[in-house]
């Protein structure tokens, strides 16, 4: 009795180390509530597309995908959650977040337990140097405001920045005011406004008052970015002949049809819009649409998860399932993809950053909705100007 | 209430808690973390209790001190170089210990809604501060780069949160033993006696005004304490320290596990934590919806949070097992 | 302004009635969806979805008032806060379900957009058209509440309600039509301001405390302390923004506490 009891449990044990299927956990931390709770939802939605659609690159391997909900900008829950992802469930990579201080509190455990950590949407630049197991496959706000700066220096001579007080707000004013007086114009205040701010009106006036040619904003990807439209108009700025531009979160695709008419004509500095043209975008906006319903739109957010996704499933095709920490940190950090829905993208190999293209795009009327339309490529291969001017220093 | 009558040696099943907690820490090394901030969030409640369940201050501004607490340790170890353990939570009491004495001075003359006013005022006041001053608090994205020596030299914060929640836990039963020193002591029936009939207690003398920002003091400083905790624990401050949330939360769980007896603030934080970690990861769009009706239904149905309702229960049993007793109880 | 008319509201339902009521501003949000949906789904035209709003949610407040806000009149200002924070918190998990993320749509009728020129200056037409309309609450309620008999039965009530009662007085249906009145207020409020203060899930608590100032800095059960509170605090907010924008909400706060110290019954306050 015992012995065909063991030799049952051996056999069991064999067989199922023959057919083991290696599994490939990825603890995925971004906000389903709180302050942006509506963007988690794009992002695990981009990833799960993503793996839906390369399954067969996967070679077998499985994976889980173990989301949690940071709730906002909580850097002592996202610690938390990331220190139970990697001890309790013993995930492979960390991913997500959206808010840079849950990303700088997460940064050490990556480091400590060496854990690929793959930044799918927080922008400030100096994350990545945070932790050597970092890699970013989002934006950073220099990349897209300061080839805004540039581009604006060259066509309006006075501007006037209006940025959120917190991290990327101070990157997007830093990096396009540097650019825009670099290149020869001329920045006349520089505001910073509370994060939590309701009436934008007093600061429009103030703008009105000091009649600069270009008026640059940034603010967090969503309401706020209505807001800031509606006021903008209804104070009259645009018949003063003052130009609203901004980097493109200030235009993000799921929130243009709530800024109506008087968003046309605003132009912005961005790697992704789900208007544009290129076949692997078409692709990409197709199969949202598909699986998600027909009047959802992806935007910049879910494509920075998209592309995570991608740099994920390509290290685990590359290594044939081998996670180890070190050499997946060795594969990001050369990994190309010609065929993101953005265009052509690739990881700096220095800084663990992410390279891309930067376009000027215009708000436009297409079909009877609101696009951003991608007027020209400022920038095919854009390095994070921040880090550039920091290896000068 | 019940409690501050009771003799002032520790009953056997006070010793539970930490019976528990140190089972708890052999047995689920894995969530080490989560227990080290409930443990941390049982400090916070206490603090709360002394004041909201003691004293009958209503304050929705207790996450000032708690952030001030936090900061100031993190500030003096990511600025100043400090990097032992104790010298940083003396450096976040003392802190929070002055705000606690200068704004209780102040505004606890007043009552009610002018009250609980002040204190969310001020708590905004101290978000804008830390939100401003970015050089020294790191603003918007926190304030990395905190640091802590091991401690005494032997034990280091390691990422299964072991130490840290040994040291948690060790606060936390120093911070106990002082708490319930004063809720038993003839202090503490002073606090009561505030919070049940002031004006008589006016007419008795007492020095009312006094006693009440002492107390306010002392919970301002415990918990900075908590808050400092925090910042070892995670080696991180963030703004939301500050917001309006904790101190909403806290109130919370005090209210579910019982207001104005000492183990309330124990039960509370452990119920309202692990639920939220284990409902928010299976609905976390809807978590609120549960805390807000549960919250409502403890206010119209069980005052006395969960302890008040295990003693209903416990009376309700007692009567069953011995109703010829309870007959001469009611019968008085 | 629009803080106004929302706050006015819970100076009603707070001073009159003596409760502490935070979850104020549910029924503004509750008054931004009404409104909106009126004019997207159904193409009521501006003004009729405004009253609709006022009405639907004031009809509303009457369900949660007897079901649950009256048990709860004579209890600890604790229960009442813990209660409301309850409420509030049921509330915007219910109106993501409902609603989603998005905020609510509001298109302003043509003849309220644009700028008005007055004083070789522009305002924004809406502005202008909030605060009117506001003074022009103002009006109607110191009038319902001084002069009708109506407004005398409440304060009656309220001084001492068991005195009322015994005087004949229906308290119960008062303080109904009462809690009404207020949410409904809140609602219109919400859905006049809701072009200018956005409408989504996580309205009631965004600006919870901002309302909570407006009354405290007002005063308990004045209808023209809100009034000037608000507009002392929108005006001071703004010159705050235009000339020191680096300092902001700050002083809001500062002088919220100032004025709380020196008058703790708010600037009007009834009871001293």
């Amino acid at each position: 009795m015992r012995f065909t009891k063991i030799a049952a449990i051996a056999a069991l044990a064999l067989s199922s180390g023959a057919m083991a299927q290696q599994t490939v956990k990825i603890g995925f931390i971004t906000s389903y509530s709180g302050l942006n709770g509506n963007l988690g939802p794009y992002m695990e939605r981009a990833v799960r597309l993503y793996l839906k659609q390369h399954e067969k690159e996967l070679g077998g391997v499985r994976v889980e995908l173990l989301t949690r909900d940071d709730t906002g900008p909580n850097p002592d829950k996202a610690r938390q959650l990331a220190q139970e992802l990697v001890v309790r469930d013993k995930v492979n990579l960390l991913a997500g977040v959206i808010f840079t201080p849950n990303a700088m509190s997460i940064a050490p455990i990556a480091t400590e337990a060496k854990v690929p950590f793959v930044i799918m949407n927080a922008g400030t630049a100096v994350i990545t140097t945070r932790s050597p197991y970092i890699v970013r496959t989002s934006f950073t706000l220099w990349q897209s405001s300061y080839p805004l700066g540039q581009w604006a220096a060259k066509k309006y001579k006075t501007a006037y920045t209006l940025v959120s007080d917190f991290g990327p707000g101070w990157d997007s004013e830093d990096g396009f005011s540097k650019a825009f007086s670099d290149g020869g114009g001329k920045v006349l205040a520089k505001v910073r406004v509370p994060l939590q701010n309701p009436d934008w009106a007093a600061y429009m006036q103030r703008v009105k008052d000091a009649r600069p040619d270009v008026l640059m904003v940034f603010i967090p990807a969503g309401k706020t970015a209505t807001a800031v439209m509606k006021n903008f108009s209804e104070l009259g700025l645009d018949k003063a002949g003052i130009k609203l531009i901004g980097p493109g979160d200030i235009t993000t695709d799921e929130e243009l049809p709530n800024m109506g008419d008087v968003a046309l004509g605003v132009l912005t500095v961005h790697h992704y819009s789900a208007a544009a043209t290129r076949p692997a975008n078409k692709a990409f906006v197709e199969a949202w649409k598909k699986e998600y319903g027909q009047n959802e739109t992806p935007n910049f957010v879910a494509v920075g998860a998209y592309d995570g996704a991608a740099i994920i499933v390509d290290a685990i095709h590359a290594l044939k399932g081998n996670m180890d920490p070190d050499k997946l940190m060795a594969f990001f950090k050369t990994w190309k993809n010609p065929n993101s829905p953005r265009g052509p993208i690739s990881i700096d190999p220095e800084t663990r950053d992410i390279i891309q293209p930067e376009y000027l795009r215009e708000v436009k009327r297409v079909n009877g909705q609101l696009a951003n339309v991608e007027l020209e490529t400022l920038s095919a291969a854009e390095k994070d100007p921040w880090k550039e001017f920091q290896k000068k220093k | 209430m019940s409690g501050y009558t009771a003799a002032t040696r520790i009953r056997w099943t006070e010793w539970l808690p930490w019976i528990a907690a140190l089972a708890f820490f052999f047995l689920m090394p894995e969530y080490l973390s989560l227990g080290a901030r409930i443990l941390i969030f049982i400090l916070f409640a206490l603090s709360l209790d002394l004041i909201l369940g003691y004293a009958g201050i209503v304050t929705l501004g207790h996450s000032a001190f708690f952030g001030l607490g936090a900061y100031t340790a993190g500030i003096v170890s990511a600025k100043l170089g400090v990097q032992d353990n104790f010298l940083q939570l003396i450096a976040a009491a003392g802190a929070a210990a002055a705000l606690g004495a200068a704004t209780g001075a102040i505004i606890l003359r007043t009552r009610a809604l002018t009250l609980l006013m002040l204190t969310l005022a001020i708590t905004a006041i101290l978000l804008e501060i830390a939100n401003k001053w970015s050089s020294v608090t790191g603003g918007a994205d926190g304030l990395s780069g905190v640091t802590v020596a091991p401690i005494l030299g032997l034990f280091k914060f390691d990422i299964f949160n072991r130490t840290a929640f040994l040291y948690g836990l060790g606060v936390l039963f120093v911070a106990w033993w002082v708490v319930r020193r004063i809720i038993y002591s003839p202090f503490g029936a002073v606090l009561t006696g505030i919070r049940e009939n002031r004006a008589r207690m006016h007419a008795v003398g007492a020095p009312v005004y006094g006693r009440m920002v002492l107390i306010y003091a002392i919970s301002a400083t415990i918990a900075g304490i908590a808050g400092a905790l925090l910042t070892q624990v995670n080696q991180f401050v963030g703004l939301n320290v500050l917001g309006l949330e904790p101190s909403g939360d806290i109130l919370v769980m005090l209210i579910l596990g019982g207001v104005g007896r000492l183990y309330g603030a124990f039960v509370g934080p452990v119920i309202y934590l692990i639920a939220q970690d284990w409902l928010a990861k299976q609905y976390p769009e809807y978590w609120y919806f549960g805390v807000g009706a549960l919250l409502i239904a403890v206010v119209l149905f069980a005052p006395g949070g969960i302890l008040g309702l295990a003693d209903q229960v416990r009376d309700k049993c007692l009567r069953l097992f011995k109703p010829r007793s309870s007959a001469k109880a009611s019968a008085r | 302004m629009i803080l106004y008319v929302i706050s006015v509201g819970l100076s009603v339902t707070m001073g009159l009635m003596g409760f502490i009521n935070l979850a104020h501003g549910v029924f503004a949000m509750a008054g931004g969806f009404v409104l909106s949906g009126a004019m997207a789904r159904f193409g009521v035209p501006f003004p009729l979805a405004v009253a609709a709003a006022f009405v639907l949610v004031a009809l509303g407040s009457i369900v949660f008032e007897r079901l649950l806000y009256s048990r709860l009149y004579g209890k600890p200002e604790l229960a009442q806060v813990l209660f409301s924070i309850g409420l509030i918190l049921v509330s915007m998990a219910a109106a993501r379900l409902l609603f989603g993320d998005q905020a609510a749509r509001i298109l302003l009728p043509e003849y309220l957009r644009g700028q008005v020129h007055f004083l070789e200056r522009d305002f924004p037409t809406y502005r202008v058209f909030i605060i009117g309309f506001s003074f022009l609450i103002i009006l109607g309620l110191w009038f319902g509440v001084e002069r009708t008999r109506w407004g005398a039965m409440v304060r009656a009530a309220v001084d001492n309600r068991a005195m009322a009662q015994s005087v004949g007085i229906n308290t119960r249906r008062l303080f109904m039509l009462t809690f009404a009145l207020g949410s409904g207020l809140a609602g219109l409020g919400g859905a006049l301001g809701a072009d200018i203060l956005p409408v989504q899930w996580a309205y009631p608590f965004e600006h919870l405390v901002y309302f909570l100032i407006v009354v405290a800095v007002g005063g308990l059960g004045s209808l023209r302390g809100p009034f000037i509170a608000a507009l002392l605090i929108g005006v001071a907010d703004t010159a705050c923004k235009y000339w020191t924008p680096e300092f902001g909400a700050f002083l809001v706060y500062a002088a919220t506490i100032a004025v709380l110290l020196w008058r703790p019954m708010g600037l009007f306050g009834v009871r001293a």
